[in-house]
């Protein structure tokens, strides 16, 4: 009986567990992401430093940390907390249902999704350890289990991750995709679902379409390097003066492939993000979105284009140059719908009442980053400026500052927000201001002088610089600063868990409403009929209250 | 209540709004097919008979959206490998792709295939006849029941044929020298029949089941659902092979 019930705990289908589970999840694949990041600095820092227990960091040790650090980030962190855990823990809530349209089936994505991280952390206990070829796993380095130490068992330990990660990205999508369309509660059409179910249903498009690409190319790659086929392995490829087996296929290939599952992730990651900024910016703000119904426009553009242009990831691929002025020419479409969310969230900010809480503070640290990262954007959309600026520092600070900085700060301003959901209590205030700036000092000092490194022409995926060429010991300082604002930025984040885990005890309790929110996860009701817009803010909407709840009966004062 | 399919034209009832200006709205009576059954008055669970059914249909239709992009991704491997080769020193192009003649006995298969989507097409609409789902739902019996399961298992048969088609084909190819690993074509010709035919041993597997389900299942919707879903998936496989097989045998 007892026994049966802990395993109904553990297997369970209900939505608010699962987000626990996904958040449990992330935090372990964040917390060994950041260690991974900060070893990396201490070695680039200082590159003779042994460590306790495994000693010096060898060049290959150097790109395991650079690879497991990519695909721990960028899957486990900033796609399953934005595309999993928060839909699992506010979609239904805001949609107005009390649940998923295939709870089985989301329970199973997240079992899978744990699997994967499990197969993924295995690699580094198999002998020669992690695999060495980035997160993008380029052949023929990855194809060759010869290619160098942790390319053997490591690798293929890596792309099974992958594949399971994809299983479960699709399982989950499809339970989100159907869910959003078919289980809205009564009144939430379309034009009042909240911004970030439009994300939602933007990223969960794009989640079946890119990590479908993904699993082919994946399975392909599999069958490269165990049955004999050469779809991405090229003819006369020698290793150490040793000829390895011949194929002519194309890497090329596999870069196309890679890039179009690679760029429609970066908007999973970051559309959910946008969706929170926009609800955020109106709560905190108080006042509507304006043009609610363009963002909804921009939210599908943004979506719709970034699925044609992955190839500004190849330009300097040997790709045909025609077909890099194509991708340069998509790239820069895509910043139009990009701007057209920003100005609008500046818009909000001009003529607002901002209330500085913590969450807004993240949200507005989202807005500097997101705007800061993305003005690089068009700079590398550039194939010309790309030639010289790809595989530099400069690129690194670009998506460190648009896709994860931002990204994870729109992460925090949403567990922030929505944490008196999961326990009825508030984070502590103060300890969430003095988080916020901490971070942001320590995530520009850790990131912004890169662009500089990388204007100097310091190489990424590089274990050192100095050694016998000196020709970046003038970049040595700015490496230490950057250094030391990594060390700072993860000591912040131990404010966070303190905060986080003190707070779930004995925060302040909050009430029902403790933002005086619109959008239906904040509602009382069980079964709530909507009869308005999520955004109803300002003076003007009641002649009581500076907001009207969408699950509020009250007629608009002003219609 | 079960979803039906009616063939009569539905008598529409005209409701004039009473005030001149706009013209009289027509309004349907729900369980026609189409329409979104009025779901904004109502809470989820009591939007008409076709709920669930739309529910069902929308997590397979995306999945098969994710497929898709499989196969095109295996599809577009293809042409990228076919026109790929190398300059060797003496300024020769040489390419490694040879064409590959598929088998005759594809022909064959691809005739089954498309007979069992017939087949199945023909099982699907048998669960939605009005009169025989409102006997099943009134529990008088099982006529829908019993119309589809042999339509059922000759889908089953045929799809089973068709499998046993693609290994023979297979077989033919080895005698012929060609394995998974033998040069750049043959690889694609194995994967493509091969994660095809993967697609299809579960395609099979689901029909075994919704013929179980048939039988087995309390609820007159969920035995529709069952045989619904596996019929789309059906079919799109079926369309998915069109083209794979035109690949096969058009594009070497």
């Amino acid at each position: 009986m007892n026994l049966d019930k802990k395993r109904r705990r553990l297997f369970t289908t209900e939505s608010l567990a699962l987000a626990r589970l996904y958040l449990f999840l992330a935090l372990l694949a964040v917390v060994t992401g950041t260690i991974l990041s900060l070893l990396m600095r201490l070695h680039r820092t200082w590159p003779n430093l042994a460590l306790p227990i495994h000693g010096a960091i060898l060049p290959e040790d150097y790109l395991a940390l650079v690879t497991m650090h990519g695909t721990l980030m960028v899957f486990f962190v900033l796609t399953v907390v934005p595309q999993s855990a928060f839909p699992n823990l506010v979609l239904l809530a805001q949609i107005g249902s009390p649940r998923m349209a295939f709870p089985r089936l989301n329970a199973a994505a997240f079992w899978i999704t744990t699997a994967s991280l499990l197969t993924l952390l295995a690699a580094f206990f198999v002998p020669q350890g992690a695999p060495i070829s980035g997160w993008t796993a380029y052949p023929p380095l990855s194809a060759l289990a010869a290619a160098g130490p942790g390319q053997a068992t490591g690798m293929d330990l890596w792309l099974i991750a992958i594949t399971l990660f994809c299983l479960a990205a699709v399982l989950s999508s499809i339970n989100l995709l159907a869910t959003i369309l078919t289980r809205r509660c009564p009144g939430m059409t379309f034009t009042r679902l909240p911004l970030t179910v439009w994300s939602w249903l933007v990223s969960s498009s794009l989640t079946v379409i890119a990590f479908s690409a993904l699993f082919a190319a994946a399975s392909m790659l599999l069958a490269d390097r165990h049955f004999g086929t050469s779809f991405f392995l090229p003819p006369s490829v020698v290793i150490n003066g040793v000829p390895q087996r011949n194929g002519s296929g194309s890497p090329m290939l596999w870069l196309h492939l890679f890039w179009f599952f690679g760029h429609p992730e970066v908007y999973i990651a970051i559309l959910p993000g946008m969706g929170l900024a926009s609800s955020l910016l109106a709560n905190f703000t108080r006042r509507s979105v304006p043009g609610y119904r363009l963002m909804i426009v921009a939210t599908l553009l943004i979506g719709f284009l970034g699925l044609g242009v992955w190839g500004h990831h190849m330009f300097v691929s040997g790709m045909n140059p025609y077909a890099g002025t194509a991708f340069g020419l998509t790239t820069i479409a895509i910043s139009v719908p990009s701007s057209a969310e920003i100005l609008t969230w500046l818009v909000m900010l001009f003529r607002g009442r901002i209330q500085l809480a913590t969450p807004m503070l993240f949200i507005l640290g989202f807005l500097s980053f997101f705007i800061a990262g993305g003005l690089t954007g068009p700079i590398l959309a550039q194939p010309a400026l790309d030639a010289y600026l790809h595989n530099t520092f400069f690129v690194v600070a670009h998506f460190h500052l648009v896709m994860a900085m931002a990204g994870v700060f729109s992460l925090f301003a949403g567990i922030y927000y929505w944490f008196p959901l999961l326990t009825g209590r508030r984070m502590n205030e103060a300890l969430g201001q003095i988080h916020f700036w901490i971070s942001l000092i320590a995530a520009y000092g850790a990131f912004f002088p890169m662009h500089f490194a990388g204007l100097a022409g310091e190489p990424r995926h590089y274990a050192q610089l100095s050694g016998p060429v000196e020709s970046f010991a003038r970049l040595i300082p700015v490496e230490r600063g950057i250094t030391w604002s990594a060390f700072l930025l993860a000591a912040a984040q131990l404010i966070f868990l303190f905060n986080v885990f003190r707070s779930a005890r004995r925060g302040a309790l909050a009430g029902p409403n403790p933002w005086r929110a619109t959008t239906l996860e904040w509602s009382p009701l069980e079964h709530p009929n909507v009869s308005r817009g999520p955004y109803a803010y300002g003076p003007d909407v009641s002649p009581s209250s500076d907001f009207l709840s969408q699950w509020d009966s009250e007629k608009p004062f002003s219609p | 209540m079960p979803a039906t399919f009616t063939r009569q034209t539905v008598e529409t009832e005209r409701k004039d709004p009473g005030f001149g200006g706009k013209p009289p709205l027509d309004r349907r009576p729900t369980g026609g097919g189409g329409g979104d059954e009025n779901w904004d008055s109502r809470h989820s669970g009591r939007r008409g008979p076709r709920e669930l059914l739309i529910r069902y249909r929308m997590a397979v239709l995306s999945g098969l959206a994710g497929d898709f992009v499989f196969f095109a991704v295996l599809v577009s491997a293809f042409f990228v490998r076919q026109s790929s080769g190398h300059i060797d020193p003496s300024e020769n192009f040489v390419s490694d792709w040879h064409p590959l003649a598929a088998p005759p006995i594809l022909w064959l298969n691809t005739a089954l295939l498309l007979l069992s989507t017939v087949t199945i097409e023909i099982a699907r609409r048998q669960l939605f006849r009005e009169i025989d789902v409102m006997e099943e739902w009134l529990g008088l019996g099982r006529p829908a029941v019993r119309r589809a399961a042999p339509w059922l298992i000759a889908t089953i048969v045929l799809g089973s044929l068709f499998l046993i088609g693609q290994w023979i084909a297979w077989q033919q190819l080895a005698q012929q020298g060609f394995f998974f690993s033998s040069n750049p074509n043959s690889h694609f010709f194995y994967l493509v029949t091969g994660t095809h035919g993967i697609h299809l041993v579960l395609g099979i597997a689901a029909l075994i089941f919704a013929l179980v389900a048939m039988f087995r299942f309390k609820r007159v919707e969920m035995r529709q659902i069952a045989v619904d879903c596996t019929s789309w998936y059906w079919h799109a496989m079926g369309l998915f092979w069109l083209f794979l097989f035109a690949l096969l045998v058009f594009f070497q």
